[in-house]
């Protein structure tokens, strides 16, 4: 064990306390960096910003990373306007602290709603730095300019930032900082890497499963099925594991803890657990069953109506009926979930992978009857999130077993904890129905039913094809079950996406037009309608994947499908070319047109669309998570197919041109994959896709 | 009980149950943590070595059946990134949450020691086994086609 001293200490110097892991970026990280921020002398000018003398910038990103990017893209809007080179750029992770707006991942709402914070950081401290070289040249500020870290005055003289931290730190912060004009960004707009590339490729500790400090102890939990109880436990044979310390119980949970990973997980597989009450109810066959008896009846609650739909039914020359159907999914992040919890009786210390850093301090206040201000929560890279981690279940059980161990815990998850009792998308299914007269779509009725909703469908009542047709009715009803459902990456709009562009496309076939000119007359009539989205926005973004996809031109063999979903406040069109290869249909390519407003990094902004529609893809060809009595049939990935590289099509990905404030990209490339794919499919083989998932 | 392991050109001895499983030495016995967790069947691929030169999960690999073989993992593929395949995960940046991404680069870089001139289709069969949540799968192709130009053209200059 010559070698372990050495690498504990290089571990601890790696995830700095307070700050999560510190790196430099760009072509710093080669180049002779400190290894202790101490020398460095950095004078805090806000909770963004740290500057060095020695030149480098920390910078703050204040929201949890899953891999959506905002680790790179929220520093560099602060870097953009403070105006230092990307190279001099230092990110760190920040802690939960009351100095950041809505510190969430989800929603793709992280850049969205920080953009103007995130500016106005940089701003404020470009200004202090612009007075105090105004004052020691004395001469007016306004007749000074700063870029790239260097300040000039119109005589010609110039001087660094890092030589005028001391002053500038001291000045009063200035309200009302100018901000750049859109057409003088120099860093926004450009391709970043990963801040994080470095360690990642290198294998650094960086995620929630690499944290560890001295003395801590791993727990597995066992966790009942969906709505059954502890019954009884025999622990003798998990006792005589070596390394297995105590095994505890707590609300139906059996926690093992233990000196290692490898002893805890094993301990808890020794563990004869006896459930109660297991729920013969909480099955996939009676859930269909449930919600197609739901859909026969047709009462369900009304969440909007525009005009009189039923009327128009009875009108209407042709009516178009389809329902489709999706199973619930896991979220199975590649880290499984993971805490580390150390509750002592003066103070909580909460670090790991959270979406949620202040409602996981809240819950657990709550949960040990704490003061929430004696808690703090540092957040960890994360590996994958997908809505999972907006839940705090593992962080409260980590200080739940840490409390009742009195040690500090990290609690971790085998891949069978992590996709068994896993937190669902919720089971779903749309049946659409159309009204056509005279060759025009009349009236429009969309019918919802969701096992265990939680209010995750507010607002989609609005949706397209709302405001576009005259007669239109939405409706949904909840089917209320044990089963634990959760947000999933696009929540609702993931199959809401599907349903809706795969109808959109049944529909074009029976009104004999092409989907493109379909839906570009929809959009037509929906300007000037009171719709949550912009008409010309999605216009604009159809028309560029059309072009770039050459639609309508396609090589003979080359069958196209397009599908496109405003979403999450951005805008998104796609295609996808689908060719039979020895008689079986493989999507070939994607093309993405987007409209996000603003591209912060293109390169991560492109990373989030070719990410979201192979996932969209995958799992709307495989992905499926059944239940019988309340149990999980599937465990693990030898039960549970994702997409693998060998199903990948190329993705092409297109940024309408755009002065509009940055919108989100985590969630919206989604929504319309699927559809694309499912419209490709049926003109290659004329099988319409109804059910997911395509290939059960 | 003891055991001896060479670990990216060190020797370690390291004393757990024997049973214990490679990636769980590693990751909480040496602090060797960039080899990850991620199903614990060897399905997914995030927890790939070398041993003897060939890509392994080390999630199946008992540490007594171990002993004396030459172990290599991400820490050990060189001394700062500087390996191609990691040089080409740069130049294409690849990682979106990263977790996957240090068994991709050690599936890639046994493969292309073994195959130099790989088409698409190898490249895209090699890498196959290994899964990728984020589906980064587009840039992982790249960077691998990328990193086997870069050996190839390297090892023209050196000839």
């Amino acid at each position: 064990m010559s070698n372990t001293h050495s690498r504990r200490n290089f571990l601890k110097l790696s995830l700095l306390a307070g700050g999560g892991l510190l790196i430099g970026v760009g072509g710093l990280s080669n180049c002779s960096m400190p290894t202790s921020t101490d020398d460095l002398d950095f004078q805090r000018f806000n909770a963004y910003i740290e500057m060095s003398p020695n030149g480098i910038v920390k910078i703050y990103s204040p929201n949890p990373e899953i891999g959506q990017g905002i680790k790179t893209a929220m520093p560099m809007i602060v870097a953009e306007e403070l105006d230092v080179p990307w190279e001099k750029v230092q990110v760190a992770q920040a802690p939960l602290s009351n100095d950041f707006n809505r510190q969430v991942a989800g929603g793709s709402q992280s850049i969205r709603q920080n953009f103007p914070a995130l500016r106005t950081a940089g701003a404020t401290v470009k200004l202090m730095l612009l007075t105090a070289a105004a004052k020691n040249w004395d001469v007016e500020v306004e007749t000074l300019e700063a870029s790239q870290g260097v300040i000039s005055s119109k005589s010609g003289k110039k001087i660094k930032y890092e030589e005028l931290i001391h002053d500038a730190v001291k000045l009063p912060v200035p309200e009302n900082a100018p901000l750049k004009k859109v057409e003088e960004f120099t860093l926004i707009g450009t391709a970043v890497n990963n801040v994080d590339i470095d360690p990642i490729i290198t294998g650094k500790p960086l995620f929630g499963v690499d944290y560890k400090e001295k003395g801590m102890k791993y727990a597995a939990v066992a966790r009942p099925p969906f709505g059954a109880s502890l019954k009884s436990v025999d622990d003798t044979e998990a006792k005589g594991v070596k390394g297995v310390e105590q095994v505890i119980q707590f609300n139906h949970k059996v926690a093992v803890i233990a000196s290692s990973t490898w002893a805890a997980f094993k301990g808890k597989s020794k563990l004869k657990i006896e459930w109660d009450n297991l729920q013969d109810d909480e099955n996939t066959d009676l859930f269909d069953q449930k919600m197609h008896e739901t859909l026969r009846k047709g009462n369900l609650e009304e969440k909007i109506t525009h005009g009189n739909f039923a009327e128009a039914k009875t009108k209407a020359d042709k009516v178009i009926e389809k329902t489709y159907e999706a199973p619930f999914l896991p979220h199975n992040t590649m880290e499984p979930m993971n805490f580390f919890a150390d509750v002592t009786p003066q103070k909580i210390r909460l670090i790991g992978p959270t979406q949620v850093p202040k409602a996981s301090a809240n819950v657990v206040a709550k949960l040990l009857d704490r003061n929430v201000e004696d808690i703090t929560v540092e957040m960890t890279r994360m590996g994958g999130g997908f809505g999972r981690r907006l839940s705090t279940d593992y962080a409260e059980d980590a200080a739940m077993v840490s409390h009742l161990a009195k040690a500090p815990i990290k609690l971790m998850y085998t891949r069978e904890d992590d996709m068994a009792v896993g937190q669902y998308r919720p089971k779903v299914k749309y049946k659409i129905t159309a009204a056509v007269k005279n060759n025009e779509l009349i009236g429009y009725q969309l019918q919802e039913v969701i096992v265990n909703n939680k209010g995750m469908n507010k607002g989609i009542a609005k949706f397209f094809p709302f405001g576009t047709v005259d007669h239109y009715s939405a409706t949904s009803s909840n089917i209320p079950a044990d089963v634990t459902t959760l947000w999933w990456r696009a929540p609702i709009t993931n199959f809401l996406g599907f349903a809706t562009e795969s109808f959109m496309d049944e529909l074009a076939i029976t009104l004999q037009k092409d989907p493109i000119a379909l839906r570009m007359e929809l959009l037509e009539k929906a300007k000037g309608q009171k719709v949550p989205y912009s008409p010309e926005r999605m216009q604009k973004t159809i028309q560029l994947v059309k072009e770039k996809s050459n639609w309508g031109n396609a090589p003979s063999g080359v069958y196209q499908g397009f599908a496109c979903y405003y979403s999450h406040n951005s805008y998104v069109a796609e295609v996808c070319d689908l060719e039979m290869i020895d008689g079986k249909p493989v999507a070939k390519r994607f093309y993405a047109g987007v409209d996000c407003g603003i591209v912060i990094n293109t390169s991560g902004a492109k990373s989030q669309i070719e990410g979201a529609i192979l996932d969209g893809i995958g799992h709307a060809m495989y992905g499926n998570l059944e239940l019988k009595d309340g149990i999980a049939q599937s465990k693990n990935f030898d039960q549970y197919k994702l997409i693998r590289m060998m199903d990948t099509p190329t993705i092409e990905t297109y940024f309408v041109d755009s002065n509009e404030a940055p919108t989100g990209l985590g969630e919206p490339g989604m929504p319309p994959a699927g559809a694309a794919y499912a419209n490709a499919y049926v003109k290659a083989t004329g099988k319409r896709m109804l059910q997911q998932p395509f290939f059960g | 009980m003891k055991f001896d392991l060479t670990i990216n050109k060190k020797n370690y001895t390291v004393d757990v149950e024997d049973g214990t499983p490679l990636l769980w030495v590693l990751r909480d016995e040496l602090e060797l943590v960039g080899t990850k967790f991620g199903c614990g069947i060897g399905e997914c691929g995030a927890c790939t070595v070398h041993i003897d030169g060939k890509a392994e999960r080390s999630c199946q690999q008992m540490v007594e059946l171990v002993e004396g073989k030459e172990i290599t993992t991400i820490e050990g593929l060189s001394e700062n990134g500087e390996y191609p395949v990691q040089e080409a995960w740069k130049t294409i940046d690849v990682p979106q949450c990263g977790y996957c991404q240090s068994g991709q680069i050690m599936t890639a870089s046994a493969f292309l020691n073994k195959n130099h001139q790989p088409s698409k289709e190898e490249i895209r069969m090699a890498m196959h086994g290994n899964l990728c949540r984020c589906a980064s799968y587009n840039r992982i192709e790249k960077a691998v086609g990328l990193a086997s130009s870069q050996m190839q053209e390297s090892k023209q200059v050196k000839v």
